[in-house]
């Protein structure tokens, strides 16, 4: 067998562990790569800069554990961004399962911060229904969210005094894995409302989104790891989005340089055969 | 120490998950069930306590709304759908659904998906990023004209839009791999952070 048969032939095991390799080492000897913003991070992090402290922003949880590592550095990013500048955060979740990371998310930096539950930030829980509860929270969020995420009634929260609908919020924020989240938040909110509508999401979802970002239907977006690690660069702090870009960028160029050799012993090897013929 | 447990048991069982890498084994098929079975029951009891008992049960039986009676009996006709004999009955809530949805969602979504991104796309070609929107979106469009054969100048056109209908699948496959390696991050932090505390 020649070396081009070989390597035609190749285990992908040896794939597999050259990726971890890939992964792992930067994990442990971080190399501190440069992080680029682009413009639609920046677009978010101008859209709560320009809020006036006091100013409420709306957080949509529409995600789980297993998209954990993309979206929930972007959700502690915004939360660090808007508690830094005293914005008060109303938080609720159309996934389950995104509203309890959300939970975690506020209380982690409440602490650093000095921000009290009820005052400062609220988690009104979730809610079955997707679009649906996005139309019933523009006409009456109390009636949609009469109790908080443990059991509550909101007219006990200082926060939650004089919220009616969206004109309540300067801003609407979806961290979002899928359906419902996004599509819908910018459905109703922005295109029925007008209410500005910022997300961060999964980098499967992305190229879907950026459509949305080129018609002003979204102030900003973050795509995936590298969108959380934009916006802690902009809030100038390290993360674990930023942490985890060193080893994501040597996993990218390892799998650019196994599709090049892919694609050479493919060449190669269709010459051969041509010569043989 | 609870949390340890917890953090040992999520260690192994990612372990085990990651063992099928090498091939098919009694670790990754036990770590498979048992995730298959927690998550079942999780989602069961939640959609009980968060869905069922707040929407249904609770305006029906404890408030005495009558107008709930028409939600559970369309359940219940959905349930039917695991009884072979009379599982067409499960068509009619199903129907029900779809038509609902569907006529919720029309206008709403013409407006934002159609009419928002034709006007977005309908800018002054003073701007290079404006003439490659435009030369994309308009020989796409034609690539997908079906009417027409693709030959000649048509043909040339079609074959551009092409071009950029890869251009996009390739910026879409690149946002997939993201994807998946920073999941893979995810895991490994946790192994080396929160299991071995090899990482800060």
């Amino acid at each position: 067998m020649s070396i081009v048969d070989r390597l035609k032939t190749i285990d992908r095991r040896i794939i597999f562990v050259a990726i971890s390799l890939a992964v792992i080492i930067p994990l442990l000897f971080p190399i501190g790569l440069p992080i680029m913003v682009s413009p639609p991070a920046q677009g978010l992090y101008d859209a709560i800069e320009e809020l006036k402290p006091g100013s409420k922003v709306l957080l949509s949880f529409d995600y789980d554990p297993s998209t954990m590592p993309e979206v929930y550095p972007m959700n502690l990013g915004v939360v660090r961004h808007c508690f830094s500048k005293n914005i008060k955060l109303v938080g609720m979740g159309l996934w389950p399962t995104g509203v309890l990371l959300g939970q975690e998310a506020f209380e982690l930096l409440a602490e650093e911060y000095g921000k009290t539950y009820g005052e400062d930030y609220i988690n009104l829980g979730f809610k079955a229904g997707g679009i649906v509860v996005i139309s019933a929270m523009a006409e009456n969020i109390p009636e949609t969210f009469p109790e908080d995420y443990a059991g509550t009634s909101i007219e006990e929260f200082p926060i939650m005094k004089g919220v009616k609908n969206f004109d309540s919020f300067g801003l609407a924020v979806c961290f979002s894995a899928g359906d419902p989240g996004v599509r819908e938040w910018v459905m109703i909110a922005h295109s029925r409302y007008g209410k500005k509508v910022g997300a961060g999401i999964t980098a499967v979802m992305a190229p879907a989104y950026y459509p949305y970002l080129q018609a002003g239907q979204l102030v900003g977006l973050l795509g995936g790891m590298k969108g959380a690690a934009e916006y802690e660069t902009l809030l100038k702090y390290k993360g674990t989005g930023s942490a985890g870009m060193d080893a994501q960028s040597i996993a990218h160029s390892l799998i650019i340089v196994f599709i090049i050799f892919g694609n050479v012993i493919y060449f190669i090897a269709r010459r051969k055969e041509r010569k043989k013929v | 120490m609870f949390e340890t447990i917890g953090i040992w048991i999520a260690a192994l069982l990612t372990l085990c998950i990651f063992s099928f890498l090498y091939k098919d084994n009694p670790f990754y098929k036990f770590a498979e069930h048992l995730f298959i079975g927690v998550s079942a029951g999780y989602w069961a009891c939640y959609y009980y306590h968060n869905v069922l008992q707040p929407n249904l049960f609770v305006p029906l039986f404890q408030e005495g709304r009558p107008i709930f009676i028409i939600p559970l009996v369309l359940g219940i006709m959905m349930l039917l759908h695991l009884v072979p004999k009379i599982s067409w009955i499960s068509r009619w809530p199903l129907a029900f659904i779809v038509g609902t949805y569907a006529g919720y969602y029309l206008i709403t979504y013409l407006q934002t998906n159609a009419l928002e991104q034709v006007t977005a796309t309908l800018v002054p070609l003073v701007t290079f990023s404006s003439v490659v929107l435009f030369v994309g979106v308009t020989t796409g469009l034609v690539y997908f004209f079906f009417s027409k054969e693709h030959k000649g100048t048509f043909g040339g056109i079609a074959k551009f839009g092409i071009w950029f209908l890869m251009i996009a699948f390739g910026a879409s496959f690149g946002y997939t791999v993201m994807a998946r390696i920073s999941l893979l991050i995810g895991r490994m932090t946790f192994l080396l952070k929160d299991w071995l505390h090899i990482i800060q």
